[in-house]
């Protein structure tokens, strides 16, 4: 409004500096315009101001096309979730049963069900304890880490040069590619232990690596809502600094950072290109975390995919030519449970969060 | 207890030794958590170093036959072979991000000044979870159902649009790719894959859209995009350039999808309806991965840590961005 009022003095004062020049045509025009200021001041035309209804028309068109549009990319942002979704679950649910659930590949040739029986296509047990302990692997390493690196920088660091360097490098971690992450780990226990040293503690190494900057992140937001008056309080008592963490803030904020962490497996739970490297593909069950290669789910998935499609010989019976195709769509049908009730899980202990926060 | 208030009262406050000594450690713990994240940053470019080197000063010949072996002789030195991997990977992000882009800005518009509270919530559950499916199901999603239905639609595409170069079909057959395969087909996979990103990032941003500024735009008579256009997206631009670069990095470094549904090539071309025409770092990698041989594992490192650099250049831009704008 201010700039609206300026350039409205301004013809007034070039006017007066313009009626002395003679070779302006201008005074002329001025004339009756100057006479009057003494009585009324100046009369716009405003009809020639408003605006034309064409004009008008083209900007409401222009706002119901923009609405219709930005609808439109909601919409099609729909398609593909609602496709993945179903398509996963109606290809998904024929094969997934306890069988399926309670077996491993062992056995398992081509279309061809496990010997001697006629209706055992083989199942994911063996991947799902490989997710299951890769996971946990990657969890105990990267909590602590995670939690520690987040009390670092909300409760000791002075914002000084470490701070921001932990801060900006722990950015840049998250966009590491995870199958850069799994060369990492392929490559730091290649130079340690030597060459083909493929097991699922690769993986797990490879898998915290992509998860440290996430359980860093949220911890950290979630440390720093804890109220200061709680620390103040806690340190007017008399405690420490380390105990004041550990009992009072730590505590406070512990649903917030648990959410955080379910969500980091979450998103980890998935990765496949990783463990594709580092732990390799096995068809039987391996229990143990240190040795020998692991399936998991993930990697799972992809191998049967890649697999495509068996060949079944002319005098097979009960021979499925698509089973690979379906065990994989049954597979992927677990692993998107998984992630959901993870993510679940995790906004819901953030929403418990969120009630205890208003009660204070 | 006595003695305690007693020593506190003496101005700084002092604990007993034992309280002291544990406050000392927990600082270090986290002191050193702190720092060991960087070492493990710098770990990754070291070690990756270490065992791509012999690419770089190793045995030239058995570099150059391991070259030849992996591209059928048409690649001689590494960087005749990374450089048609790095053009592709370039290419199918751009590609992405191209699409995602003007998606994602309408859903978070979308979000943020259109649709009613309630409706905004359930909405931004839809984009997490879009978010947290992995990768590998998209791959298969992408391999098994969109690139048999896709057809059809890319040859529309080819129809009407054939006489752009890019849509153009195979000058030896006259058509197109069937099944597409192709790196048109990948890069709205990775568009859907980095959709959620951009999304979060640019609504949190329009929110944050100062809401006087709306409101005056309002007053003054301007439509609901007028407003748009000269309150919210003028004060959203870095930060929605900074979620683009974010989502550009992640479409670079994605794998699976790439891996399971495009048929690789090693070209530089721009026909995006052909395939076998391109190939990615990163899904490279994870192709040729499990039957290199020793030089093999270490010309893969070395790509792998190109594509590393090429990311790690992508989010730097990303966060100084970021930084900028929250300065």
């Amino acid at each position: 409004m201010a700039d609206a009022t300026a350039t409205a003095g301004t013809p007034s004062d070039s006017e007066k500096k313009v009626i002395p020049t003679p070779l302006t045509p201008k005074p002329a025009d001025n004339a009756p315009k100057a006479d009057k200021p003494k009585d009324k001041g100046p009369t716009p035309n405003f009809d020639k101001l408003a605006p034309k209804r064409s004009y008008l028309n083209r900007r409401k068109r222009k706002d119901i096309a923009m609405h219709v549009l930005i609808v439109a990319a909601f919409i099609v942002a729909l398609i593909p979730l609602i496709s993945v979704l179903w398509t996963v679950i109606a290809n998904g649910v024929g094969r997934l049963d306890g069988y399926f659930l309670t077996h491993n590949m062992r056995g398992i040739v081509g279309g061809n069900p496990a010997n001697g029986t006629t209706n055992e296509y083989g199942g994911i047990y063996h991947a799902m304890m490989g997710t299951l302990e890769i996971t946990l692997g990657a969890l105990i390493i990267s909590v602590p880490i995670g939690i520690f690196t987040s009390i670092y920088l909300v409760e000791y660091s002075s914002k000084g040069k470490l701070y921001h360097a932990i801060s900006f490098f722990v950015d840049i971690m998250s966009g590491v590619p995870s199958i850069v992450a799994g060369l990492f780990a392929f490559s730091l226990f290649t130079v340690i232990l030597g060459k083909g040293t493929y097991n699922g503690f690769v993986g797990a190494v490879a898998l915290s690596v992509l998860m440290i900057p996430t359980v860093v992140r949220s911890s950290e937001e979630m440390l720093k809502i804890v109220p200061n008056d709680l620390r103040e309080a806690s340190y007017a008592l008399g405690v420490t600094k380390s105990r004041t963490i550990t009992k009072v803030v730590l505590r406070t904020a512990l649903s917030g950072i648990v959410s955080g962490v379910l969500l980091a497996i979450a998103r980890v739970i998935g990765e496949t290109a990783p463990l594709l490297i580092a732990a390799g593909t096995i068809s039987s069950t391996n229990f143990n975390l240190f040795s020998g290669r692991m399936m998991s789910l993930p990697v799972y998935i992809y191998n049967e995919y890649q697999q495509g499609t068996a060949t079944c010989t002319v005098n097979a019976v009960n021979c499925v030519p698509g089973i690979r195709m379906e065990r994989a769509w049954a597979a992927s049908l677990v692993l998107i449970i998984l992630v959901l009730v993870l993510n679940l899980i995790g906004r819901l202990v953030a929403k418990i969060f969120a009630v205890d926060d208003s009660q204070k | 207890m006595s003695s305690n208030t007693a020593k506190t009262a003496s101005g700084a406050p002092r604990r007993g030794h034992g309280d002291h000594g544990a406050d000392k450690v927990f600082r270090y713990v986290a002191t050193g958590a702190g720092v060991l994240i960087l070492a493990v940053l710098a770990a990754v470019a070291v070690f990756l170093l270490i065992e791509a080197s012999p690419v770089f000063t190793g045995d030239h010949a058995k570099v150059q036959e391991t070259i030849e072996s992996f591209t059928g002789d048409k690649a001689h030195s590494f960087w005749q072979y990374v450089a048609p991997l790095i053009f592709g990977t370039v290419l199918v992000s751009a590609l992405a991000l191209i699409v995602a882009f003007f998606i994602a800005i309408g859903i978070a518009l979308f979000i943020s000044q259109y649709a009613p509270k309630k409706l905004a919530t359930a909405l931004n559950y839809v984009i997490d979870l879009l978010a947290a499916i992995p990768s590998v199901i998209y791959g298969l999603w992408g391999g098994l159902v969109l690139v048999p239905h896709i057809y059809g639609f890319w040859n529309w595409v080819n129809k009407y649009l054939g006489w752009i170069p890019i849509f153009g079909s195979d000058p030896a057959t006259g058509a197109i790719s069937n099944p597409p395969r192709t790196i048109a087909t990948v890069s709205l996979v990775l568009a859907v894959m980095i959709l959620p990103i951009i999304t979060s990032m640019s609504r949190d941003v329009f929110v944050r859209a100062p809401r006087l500024q709306q409101e005056a735009a309002l007053a003054l008579g301007a439509t609901k995009w007028e407003m748009i256009k000269l309150a919210v997206l003028p004060f959203g631009r870095s930060g929605v350039v900074s979620a683009s670069m974010l989502g550009l990095g992640r479409a670079l470094g994605e794998t699976m999808a790439v891996l399971m549904i495009l048929s690789p090539g090693r070209t530089f071309s721009w026909h995006l309806l052909l395939a076998a025409q391109h190939q990615t770092i990163a899904a490279n990698i994870a192709a040729q991965f499990a039957e290199s041989n020793n030089m093999g594992v270490s010309v893969l490192i070395a790509s792998g840590l190109v594509l590393f650099v090429i990311t790690f250049v992508v989010n730097f831009i990303a966060r100084k961005l970021t930084d900028k704008e929250v300065q």
